[in-house]
């Protein structure tokens, strides 16, 4: 591979004009493979949610940035999460997904065992060993943890660099949006409902989660599904029953006026959420049972004020974005600069009523299904980018809306009109601050 | 109480409702379907409910509906460059001639091809066909569509295995 980058911040700094970036960021080998590196090894990464693992055993495998890891709950009920690779020979030791592996863990090659809570257990024929050193070499560690381990609402996130900023840092306010969506549960608790939609995207990961603040696209993109579907009910009665999904696909083909009204905040390192002031998700049916279920819990002041925030998409920078209004969490797994893997979870609301349920799978299925007509129509723009770039007549990518060249506005946090680019610039200055490895967002 | 129809009757629909998807009849694909009929293709094998879990489909006929309208309009960016499918299917299985429920249960093998010019996936899986009679047609209530790789990562599958 051509190292352009790797010892070369200002080439890092270059790729980014405030207004606009370099094609190369979407389409490079060299800065993916430091991407990793830099900014997943170095950012708060969603893991899975701590319902996917309630019993001691319980375990979920899955890859951050090239690492097979392994979530699982030891005997002392702690959750914990260890590096998924067995300390002898380097097979992972987890095979599965996810399941039980009872009281201990058991390398499938040579039958290393480890406590659940990583430790070296036992060696078979341990006799072969004596006098080697094995106690002072890096197996005798075991299944490494990981270095940063954080726990909030449920939501697992850990940090692979030794060094970095902590779990609060990285986050700051942006985390309101998952405290929004465990309150939206009478009981406070969440769970994972069955098995995500996995849905491979043939792009570069950050097209994916730079559309999920772009609010100049639904009108257009999604013309074809929303718009048909908008067709299709214009005929039927004012006081005619919205089925669900009518319900939820209209709003995708609301107006410019009303995406820019959403209002768009954004926070240091990447994050942010548009659907500021409301959201598309603003006019579901009301679900008095659901509405009376939080009331009882939280009081009628607290309950109202929970369940008014009515954010779009929360973009967790850079693995994970949420939808706290209709309950659904999307996972980002970049593969190769030109593949990500986007997982999609429903979650219950723990003691809630079915009918939410019911709404948050369709919704589910509606937008983010490998078979979704929505997803259809943004599956195919992302790939139109991605070989669009390919061509170098036009190295650069614009990202200018509502940019103010005095720099004043090249993505320092703040609450925006809701059309503007600004999450994009937000991204890209802590991506640069990231990968350029001094860590200061300019 | 008699069948809801005839071995050959049943197994003709089964036959006629690939062949009309492959041909891209949809219009008169749609109408095999019942008003309350769905098409369902679970995410996980063995899946009890289309609506307390991910699917990957569950279209009622409304969705049908839209998915046809879509896949007709100059919108539909993701097909500007069009998708073409094939079934190939085993001969179906009568599993039930719905004598006492009055739904016939079919069980199919197939293999399905989707192709949008240089790319192809290739797919096989199980569907079901629950039918019955409604106004003297045979129609469908339900498509169950089980994938052997349903649980795997998906690029876009823009038509109906």
């Amino acid at each position: 591979m051509v190292n352009r980058f790797h010892d070369n911040p200002s080439a890092i700094r270059g790729l980014f004009r405030g207004g606009e970036v370099h094609r190369d960021v979407y389409i490079d080998e060299e800065l993916f493979a430091l991407e990793m590196d830099r900014v997943w090894r170095t950012g708060w990464v969603y893991v899975g949610h701590d319902s996917q693992v309630p019993a001691p055993g319980d375990y979920y495998a899955t890859e951050i940035a090239g690492q097979p890891l392994l979530m699982i709950r030891s005997q002392d009920g702690e959750l914990r999460v260890l590096h998924n690779r067995c300390a002898h020979r380097g097979a992972k030791v987890v095979s599965a997904v996810s399941g039980n592996c009872g009281g201990i863990l058991r390398c499938p090659y040579h039958g290393w065992t480890y406590r659940l809570d990583g430790a070296l257990r036992t060696v078979p024929l341990r006799a072969g060993y004596a006098g080697t050193g094995l106690e002072e070499t890096s197996a005798a560690l075991g299944l490494a943890a990981v270095p940063a381990l954080a726990v909030h609402r449920g939501f697992v996130f850990v940090r692979l660099s030794r060094e970095g900023r902590t779990f609060r840092e990285y986050f700051g306010d942006s985390i309101s949006s998952i405290d929004n969506l465990a309150d939206r549960s009478p009981s406070g608790r969440l769970e994972i409902v069955g098995a995500p939609l996995r849905y491979l995207h043939e792009c570069n990961w950050k097209l994916f989660i730079e559309n999920l603040n772009d609010t100049m696209h639904p009108m257009v993109a999604h013309e074809s599904s929303a718009g048909t579907a908008r067709d299709l009910w214009k005929n039927q009665p004012a006081e005619a029953r919205k089925p669900m999904v009518i319900e939820q696909f209209l709003p995708f083909v609301s107006s410019y006026e009303f995406f820019d009204k959403m209002g768009v905040k954004i926070f240091d390192h990447g994050h942010s959420y548009t659907g500021v002031n409301f959201s598309i998700h603003s006019s579901y049916s009301a679900m008095p049972e659901y509405e009376a279920a939080m009331e009882q819990a939280y009081g009628a002041e607290r309950a109202r004020a929970i369940l008014q925030e009515i954010r779009h998409n929360t973009v967790f920078y850079p693995s994970l974005t949420v939808k706290g209004a209709i309950q659904t969490i999307r996972v980002v797994r970049p593969l190769a600069v030109d593949r990500t893997l986007v997982e999609s979870y429903t979650l219950r609301l723990v003691g809630a009523p079915e009918a939410l349920l019911e709404r948050s799978i369709t919704y589910n299925r509606l937008i983010n299904s490998p078979a979704s007509v929505v997803g259809h129509d943004d599956m195919h723009c992302y790939r139109q980018i991605q070989e669009g770039l390919a061509g170098g007549v036009n190295e650069w990518v614009s990202v200018c809306r509502n940019y103010s060249p005095s720099g004043e506005d090249a993505g320092i946090a703040g609450t925006y009109n809701g059309t503007s680019e600004v999450s994009v610039r937000g991204q890209f200055r802590a991506w640069v601050a990231a990968m350029a490895s001094d860590g200061q967002e300019r | 109480m008699s069948a809801v129809a005839g071995d050959q009757e049943l197994v003709d629909l089964v036959y006629a409702e690939a062949r009309l998807i492959d041909e891209k009849r949809l219009e008169e694909w749609y109408e095999l379907y019942a008003e309350d009929g769905h098409y369902w293709m679970p995410l996980t094998r063995g899946q009890q409910s289309p609506t307390s879990e991910n699917s990957l489909m569950y279209e009622d006929k409304l969705l049908l509906h839209v998915r046809i309208r879509r896949l007709r309009s100059a919108n539909a960016h993701s097909q500007a460059q069009p998708s073409w499918c094939q079934h190939v299917l085993q001969a179906p299985s009568i599993e039930d001639r719905g004598s006492i429920t009055r739904i016939a249960i079919l069980r199919t093998a197939f293999l399905y091809v989707e192709s949008r010019r240089d790319d192809q996936q290739v797919y096989a899986g199980v569907a079901w066909h629950h039918l019955k009679r409604a106004d003297e047609r045979l129609v469908i209530l339900l498509k169950k569509v089980e994938l052997v790789n349903c649980e795997a990562a998906l690029p876009s599958l823009q038509l109906f295995p």
